[in-house]
């Protein structure tokens, strides 16, 4: 998979929230065997919490996605994608504008503009946004070389809401990465947005809250590489009526 | 001079964001900051002048999703 001119292996990028201790984090980093992980910029404490946090992602050897998580604001967005190029000194930013407090809903028109100003700044913006086609189309015009649909509200474990809406986007985008964000659950879900066509998956409660994440870490990775390698060997077509896999020719007559 | 920083009111007598940090007791290399608002760039700390009033937000790495 080519994630802006890098070549990444896993399909799995992983979130680094609440999870229930920094050593359950990294042993569910290795266990998922992501690539990619999200991280987010909060105000300074006076004991500098952050930059131990920060020592830890590094030890993981893993690319850093920053994120506007919380921003609802263009200029919020903005502010928020320049500082965490900074800090963490990377041109990736996951841009998240909010719309709505209790949905998360992707503020779509603010969006577009963020990654506008954003992608003319030399970022490469990962974009959270809905199902929309005409959305993903403006994203892409704006400079995005990749989209990120929500399956369902973050944090939710739903699974994905509405899979005809991300097959269909699959069919309009069939050459740019597509990645679900938000939403996934189970490993069922994920295997799910895998068989659809999708690129990868980004989760970070499904794994982080699991009884024992490190197990779910290991369960998700699984079931995104089944998914794949499903999407791949081309499924067979849904049937109305049962047809029989023994065959009839042969059949003794018993009766 | 009194500013708010990080949502707390503090009291700096540094002239320049760059000699606040340490006197607020930033003294991390892995922040960010934002003066109303706005991002301020390491290299331009040096020469950023507070002033009353000023609002400071002094970012860091956290865990996100």
């Amino acid at each position: 998979m080519l994630i802006y001119g890098s070549e990444i292996h896993s399909r799995l990028l992983l979130g680094t929230a609440q999870y229930p201790s920094p050593a359950i984090l990294s042993e569910a980093i290795r266990a998922s065997g992501c690539e990619i992980i999200t991280v987010s910029l909060r105000r300074e404490t006076a004991d500098g919490s952050g930059a131990g946090f920060w020592e830890l992602l590094r030890d993981t050897g893993t690319r850093i996605l920053p994120n506007t998580a919380g921003c609802h604001s263009v200029q919020e967005a903005v502010t928020t994608a320049q500082m965490a190029r900074e800090v963490f000194g990377t041109n990736w930013i996951k841009l998240e504008v909010i719309g709505h407090s209790d949905t998360l809903q992707p503020n779509v028109f603010g969006l577009v503009e963020a990654a506008r100003i954003l992608c003319a700044d030399g970022f490469q913006v990962f974009p959270y946004t809905t199902d929309d086609l005409v959305v993903g189309e403006k994203l892409i015009e704006a400079g995005c070389d990749l989209l990120m649909p929500w399956g369902a509200p973050i944090g939710s474990g739903q699974g994905l809401r509405n899979p005809d809406a991300l097959r269909a986007m699959r069919a309009h985008f069939p050459d740019v990465p597509l990645i679900v964000d938000a939403g996934i659950g189970r490993p069922s879900d994920a295997a799910q947005a895998m068989e659809l066509g999708m690129d990868a998956v980004l989760l970070n409660t499904a794994i982080a809250q699991a009884g024992d994440p490190i197990g779910m870490a290991r369960a998700m990775a699984l079931a995104i590489q089944a998914g794949q390698a499903g999407f791949v060997a081309d499924p067979m077509e849904r049937r109305d009526m049962a047809v029989p896999s023994t065959p009839i020719l042969g059949l003794a007559e018993l009766a | 001079m009194n500013l708010i920083v990080n949502a707390q009111p503090r009291e700096v007598s540094s002239a320049t964001l760059a000699l606040a940090l340490p006197e607020l007791g930033f003294t991390s290399p892995a922040v960010a900051t934002a003066l109303n608002g706005t991002f301020v760039p390491r290299d331009a700390r040096d020469v950023t002048h507070l002033k009353d009033g000023d609002r400071l937000e002094v970012l860091a790495p956290m865990q996100g999703g």
